[in-house]
């Protein structure tokens, strides 16, 4: 943002004259130093961001802390948030961004959205007008705090320097703490300039009303076990809670003694490979045809670290109505809120799942397995293979993830943006890692891939990162290329290109009778603008060029752009259609 | 499940922006808030808000957990009024010849429980304190008289069962003493802004 206003320098405030000065601790710091001091004690090596008038203090004190912090310029603020949410995705850690106030600050909500209903930990730190101009209108004031309430975990507004260094301790300890989240802190700029006595700092640890993991009730995970023990028809399913709460060793330990099939929503994926035997496929709306269908078969349903979202479940009223409901989360509100639990397990299953594990039985199920493999054997057969291995001209978004998987062999991140393509990535994508699949779930943010894909690589520069993002999407954020320009990130991109907003399109042609209302984007020639970006590229249009393209993509050092063109009018199926159960799934 | 009215008691911190934050977990669903009180509790430092809804138990004990997993929130109770001790307090504002002139002032106190706060020459305040029928039967009586103003209280509830909580309050305040609400200090140094 363009900084127009004027200089103002804020006179300190009248102190009283009883106030004993030679008690005072000398100021050592200003406010922006301390942020900044701070970050490196919290354990940040990478921020996210975007300068502007009234965060221009930080920016000073950043200057002296190149050495120390990779500050990541951005084009954009919510290329910024975006790329924050990729890093702690792949990472574990906590993403941090810098933006300014006003619009700088607005642009953050998609994505302080998007990470509160994904439950990732960023803190974004905002410029603020002023502590005297607040509420004047003044220049690019904006009441960010207001803004953001309903889409952070927590925010909270600095107005002087002695708060910074409790609010930022706060902030990383709420962020990471029981069900992550992003925290907004706001910070006027007068409290940046102002010198203040910084006392070592201390990292947070514990907040009084603020309970981040609830007690586990061993009463429950005997309730829970007796239940598992006998039921004939277990299905276990598991979401983002598995990675969230780093349980991944866990979670396979408990279904490899219990034997029971396991399905995953798209959070989930990763978390289990992809090719482990209990791995039976993706649950929801274009999941698999099995775990759908059986969801409303099993016995008892054991939910680890997933929220019931509708996109799972379809019509509630006709979920899993036969079945006992065992629920496992971190957080109390997610139990009863959408699905009835008969046994709630409260608490992190890194913690609860071992206990679980102790008190279950081994056994193997091979009947129940079976089933799972016949439904899988009749989604081949109706809907995979024509995805995969087409044998019409067109090429197919499957294919394409067909080839990848052959050449990454599982080993790459996959970063997603929404659509088609998403659900296709998701479906058919190969996860040999946890932490490999990062895509915009539950707010579905058009845009989200090409920056949360540079945020990823910076958060794992060992693995290799492949964005697939639709002609839709990556128009979306198309400016991120420039943050790969000058950062030199090596992201490989592919745009699976169908000249359509498929998926709306997709809906308007079964629901709404062929009517195909403003779903026709046009493109520009993606390669040109990748090479006015100086990023390499090339476009495929046929099947022959696909996997020597492929290959160049990965084999060729740094960042890569590969346009594939695909059948305009594919659809994703399996579907469950909105208002319908997930028995009632659809192969065609 | 039937709708009824619900009193929501949430005890918190006192800090800016935490009656926003509550108050939108009501507005996000479109639910009305029908009363809402934010007054400190009889612990210093702990807030006590008393919010009234009405709604299914099965929504109230959702929204109910959704404001206890808000940071600041240190926990929440929510009953049926039979539950509940509860108030509200109502002043009207009369022009004082009329009332005196025509009504028995005397037994209108006595029947509605309601006491004269002010008397002027001009106008004359009564109070009454009670259920919502009660401070609304006062404002039919007053009516004929020219009843110039009246205005009521937010309702205040005493859960009939809550015994143990002040306990639990208190230790964690001995515990953990509350810290001091922080709120801009300059809004008032403007004048003192050098600007170039």
């Amino acid at each position: 943002m363009l900084n127009y206003e004027p200089t103002t320098i804020l006179a300190e405030p009248e102190t009283t004259s009883s106030a004993a000065p030679e008690t005072a601790p000398t100021p050592n710091s200003t406010g922006a130093e301390a942020v900044l001091n701070i970050l490196l004690a919290e354990g940040v090596d990478t921020i996210f961001g975007y300068p502007g008038g009234a965060i221009i203090p930080i920016y000073d004190a950043l200057y002296d802390f190149n050495d120390r912090l990779n500050h990541v310029l951005v084009r954009h603020e919510q290329g910024g948030i975006h790329a924050a949410q990729g890093y702690a995705r792949a990472s574990g850690r906590v993403g941090v961004v810098f933006a300014t106030s006003g619009p700088g600050a607005t642009n953050l909500v998609t994505g302080l959205a998007d990470a509160q209903i994904d439950s990732t930990p960023l803190v974004c730190i905002t410029g603020q007008v002023f502590a005297h101009l607040l509420g004047t209108d003044a220049f690019q004031e904006t009441d960010i705090i207001n803004i953001t309430t309903p889409v952070t975990k927590w925010n909270y507004q600095v107005t002087k320097a002695e708060e910074i260094p409790e609010a930022l301790a706060k902030a990383f300890y709420i962020a990471r703490s029981g069900r992550p989240g992003p925290v907004l802190i706001d910070i006027t700029k007068n409290a940046q300039l102002q010198a203040f006595h910084f006392a070592p700092y201390a990292p947070c640890a514990h907040i009084r009303s603020y309970r981040p993991v609830p007690i586990v009730r061993p009463e429950y995970i005997r309730a829970a076990a007796a239940l598992i023990n006998q039921a004939e028809r277990p299905f276990v399913l598991w979401g983002q809670g598995v990675i969230l709460g780093k349980a991944e060793q866990e979670f396979k330990a408990f279904i490899e003694k219990s034997g029971i099939p396991a399905a995953w929503t798209i959070l989930g994926a990763g978390a289990l490979p992809t090719d482990h035997p209990l791995n039976v496929g993706m649950l929801g709306m274009h999941g698999n045809y099995g775990p759908n269908v059986l969801t409303n078969e099993c016995d008892v349903l054991i939910a680890i670290g997933m929220r019931f979202d509708d996109r799972v479940t379809g019509r509630l009223d006709k979920y899993a109505r036969q079945a006992q409901v065992i629920h496992l989360d971190i957080d109390p509100t997610e139990i009863d809120k959408n699905v009835a639990a008969t046994v709630p397990v409260w608490g992190d299953c890194k913690e609860t799942l071992p206990l679980l594990t102790a008190l279950v039985n081994a056994k193997s199920h091979p009947e129940w397995h079976q089933r799972f493999q016949n439904y899988m054997a009749e989604e081949v057969a109706a809907v995979i293979n024509d995805e995969l291995f087409p044998t019409g001209e067109e090429l197919t978004m499957g294919e394409v993830l067909q080839q990848l998987n052959e050449l990454t062999e599982g080993e790459a991140i996959i970063v997603t943006d929404v659509g088609q393509h998403q659900m296709v990535a998701c479906r058919y994508a190969k996860f040999n890692h946890t932490r490999s699949n990062i895509t915009s779930g539950g707010l579905g943010t058009m845009g989200f891939a090409l920056p949360a894909a540079i945020g990823a690589k910076f958060g794992a520069p060992e693995r290799p990162v492949v964005a697939i993002i639709g002609d839709g999407g990556v128009q979306m954020t198309i400016q991120e290329l420039g943050t790969i320009m000058q950062t030199g990130v090596d992201v490989k991109i592919i745009i699976l290109n169908n000249r359509f907003l498929g998926m709306v399109r997709q809906w308007q042609e079964l629901f709404n009778a062929r009517r195909y209302s403003f779903v026709d984007i046009q493109s520009p020639d993606y390669v040109a603008v990748a090479a006015g970006y100086r990023i390499a590229g090339r476009r495929v249009e046929t099947r022959d060029e696909l996997q020597p393209a492929l290959r160049q993509m990965l084999e060729q050092p740094g960042s890569f752009l590969l346009e594939v063109m695909v059948a305009k009018e594919n659809n994703i199926f399996p579907m469950v259609p909105q208002g319908c159960s997930v028995a009632e799934i659809r192969l065609c | 499940m039937t709708r009824q009215e619900y009193n929501i008691t949430a005890y918190t911190e006192n800090q800016v922006g935490l009656l926003n934050r509550i108050a939108i977990i009501f507005s996000r669903r479109k639910i009305n808030i029908e009363s809402l009180n934010v007054s400190p509790s009889e612990i210093e430092g702990i807030h006590r808000f008393n919010i009234v809804i009405t709604e299914t138990e099965d929504v109230v004990s959702k929204l109910a957990r959704q404001i206890e997993k808000q940071v600041e929130v240190l926990k929440v109770y929510y009953n049926t009024n039979a539950d509940v001790i509860w108030q509200e307090m109502a002043l009207y504002k009369v022009p004082t010849d009329v009332i005196a002139e025509k009504a028995s002032v005397e037994r209108l106190l006595r029947e509605n429980g309601a006491r004269a706060v002010v008397i002027r020459k001009d106008y004359t305040v009564f109070e009454t304190t009670g259920h919502r029928e009660e401070t609304d039967n006062l404002i039919r009586v007053l009516q004929p008289y020219g009843l110039i103003e009246f205005v009521r209280s937010a309702r205040i509830a005493i859960i009939k069962a809550s015994d143990g909580f002040n306990h639990k309050l208190r230790e964690f305040e001995r515990r953990e003493p509350s810290e001091d609400v922080s709120e801009n200090e300059f809004l008032n140094s403007r004048d003192a802004v050098f600007t170039m």
